[in-house]
């Protein structure tokens, strides 16, 4: 079942005279772990930061065609780029959490960064604050570290701790959708090992969009690959099929490495 | 040779601040000396008389009226400035189109090039008149005064403000708005604790100059060497006093005010010094 279908899908940037994104066509399976992968510029962030909607802080960028987002409750498809009003946005980007390449963590406590979403859906019971941010740290596999520390700056924390704090946060808002912009560009071997264990499991739960550079990375965890080029979807499939037999020639010079 | 000569040119000039404040402090010492042995520390800060003895001999000088309105002026403009230069500041940084981000900063900056006795005269005859007629009194006052400064300390609040909330990263602003955060929480939550350190030392650097100025103040706080007895009442502060009386005290009435000059010396030299110190904290943490 698809979370997410991208229909006909083209964005251009603000003062950009062409687009950056043509004509893209492309479902997000639902459980499913779906990787988005290209050289640099391709659009493939571009793309991946449509999802929620974030190009939308900064004014004059154009969408057109269709991002058809599933409800749970309603049964239904939504548009989302039909979206207009701020609480809109709200929603939508509750339900579609975002990862970014660096750690960005709020500077404020642990506590604080996991319930700060909750806080701002208006969760203000604490026992139900402390159950919540002790099950997202669980899920994000963080909570033997900073069990003991949940008050301390959460600046304090490593690197590779904070990404995950920065999924724990995300986690805490149980979205349907969590998009991965390159979440381990920034980190070193054994902390990127972790978070890709991390987004492994969290599949069950939720259905995962992710930009990576690294094509291992790509073939370890995804269950769907798309390659772009040059704003454009050049292929997807199975993550199998596109590793081994990509039907596609530019597919498979770039996954051999002669370009990108 | 030249090298030679270059390198101890700058050597002297580095070293000839220091030795000119040291050497302020010193005659600034040196001259209060007589006061300071005559009243003592407690006894001339509380003091509340300032009254020179028959043939300018002798006499009693207390600071605690200069004191107290100095800092009553600082607090007012403080209390005034602090929400509107924020405002400023969160205003371009986070909200204002750019194509007036530029003009406006532009004018903020404008008005710290100001001379101060321009604002003097201003308050004195713009704003004054307009006090009295809303909130009765004389019109100088303690309240216009505060006023004034305020205005005068609003573009160094506004402005440092400013460039330590531009230096959030998008992403982290990003990431809140991916949490689906309203740009208000943004700033509540985000910009304004990651700009912390900037915003105080903008606020100390401000308390400084507030607590230095004279013009302005001669003008509108009404010199007058009695504790305010409201809002809109008059009195004077240290930089006034020394103003006004600096050209006609002699003796201890003289060596007084080098005490006050002394008082308001180590006020400042220890607001800039916190300053300086949350600064250097700052870009550490960087």
């Amino acid at each position: 079942m698809n979370m997410m279908e991208i229909k006909n899908f083209s964005f251009t940037y603000a003062k950009a005279s062409k687009p950056s994104l043509k004509n893209i066509n492309l479902p997000i399976k639902k459980n499913q772990i779906t990787a988005l992968i290209g050289p640099s510029g391709c659009g493939k962030s571009t793309l991946l930061r449509s999802l929620n909607r974030i190009h939308d802080l900064y004014p004059g960028n154009k969408y057109e065609g269709e991002i058809l987002l599933y409800n749970p409750q309603t049964n239904e498809y939504e548009n989302i780029l039909e979206l207009k009003k701020e609480n809109e946005f709200i929603n939508l980007r509750q339900r579609v959490g975002m990862i970014f390449q660096k750690p960005t963590p709020f500077p404020m406590s642990i506590f604080d960064n996991v319930a700060y979403g909750l806080r701002l859906n208006g969760i203000k019971n604490k026992s139900e604050l402390e159950t919540r941010v002790e099950e997202a740290l669980k899920g994000a596999a963080l909570w033997n570290e900073v069990k003991d520390r949940l008050k301390a700056s959460a600046m304090g924390l490593s690197g590779g701790q904070q990404q995950r704090l920065c999924i724990a946060r995300a986690v805490a808002l149980k979205p349907e959708i969590l998009l991965f912009d390159e979440p381990t560009s920034a980190l070193d071997p054994i902390s990127t090992g972790a978070i890709e264990q991390l987004v492994a499991e969290l599949k069950k739960d939720v259905t995962i969009a992710i930009v990576t550079h690294n094509m291992q990375q790509a073939s370890r965890l995804s269950d769907y690959t798309a390659f772009m080029y040059m704003g454009e979807l050049i292929e997807y499939n199975k993550t199998e099929k596109i590793f081994l037999n990509p039907d596609e020639k530019l597919t498979e010079d770039y996954i051999t490495g002669r370009f990108g | 040779m030249s090298g030679k000569l270059f390198k101890n040119f700058s050597f002297f000039s580095a070293t000839i601040s220091l030795i000119l404040l040291i050497a302020i402090f010193t005659t600034l010492y040196y001259y209060a000396s007589d006061a300071i042995n005559t009243f003592g520390f407690w006894d001339f800060i509380t003091g509340t008389q300032w009254e020179a003895g028959e043939d300018d001999e002798g006499g009693i000088f207390g600071g605690a009226i200069p004191i107290v309105g100095s800092l009553l002026t600082t607090a007012i403009a403080m209390i005034i400035a602090l929400p509107l230069a924020l405002g400023i500041a969160i205003f371009l940084t986070e909200i204002a189109h750019e194509k007036l981000i530029k003009p406006v900063s532009i004018a903020i900056e404008l008005l710290a090039a100001i001379p101060s006795i321009i604002y003097g005269m201003w308050g004195l005859f713009y704003l004054a008149p307009l006090v009295q007629k809303y909130f009765g009194g004389a019109g100088i006052g303690l309240f216009s005064a505060g006023v004034v400064l305020a205005i005068m300390i609003i573009p160094f609040i506004a402005s440092i403000t400013k460039d330590a909330m531009n230096t959030t990263p998008n992403v982290l602003k990003e990431s809140a708005y991916a949490m689906g955060a309203t740009k208000f929480e943004v700033i509540k939550d985000v910009v304004i604790p990651y700009a912390k350190t900037g915003i105080i030392g903008s606020i100390i650097l401000a308390l400084g100059r507030a607590l230095g100025e004279t013009m302005a103040v001669a003008f509108l706080l009404g010199s007058v060497m009695k504790f305010p007895k409201n809002l809109f009442d008059t009195t004077t502060s240290i930089p006034v006093i020394l103003a006004n009386t600096f050209s006609e005290a002699e003796d201890l009435e003289l060596s007084a005010l080098f005490y006050l000059a002394l008082i308001l010396f180590a006020l400042s030299f220890i607001i800039i010094s916190l300053a300086k110190f949350y600064f250097l904290r700052n870009k550490e943490e960087r």
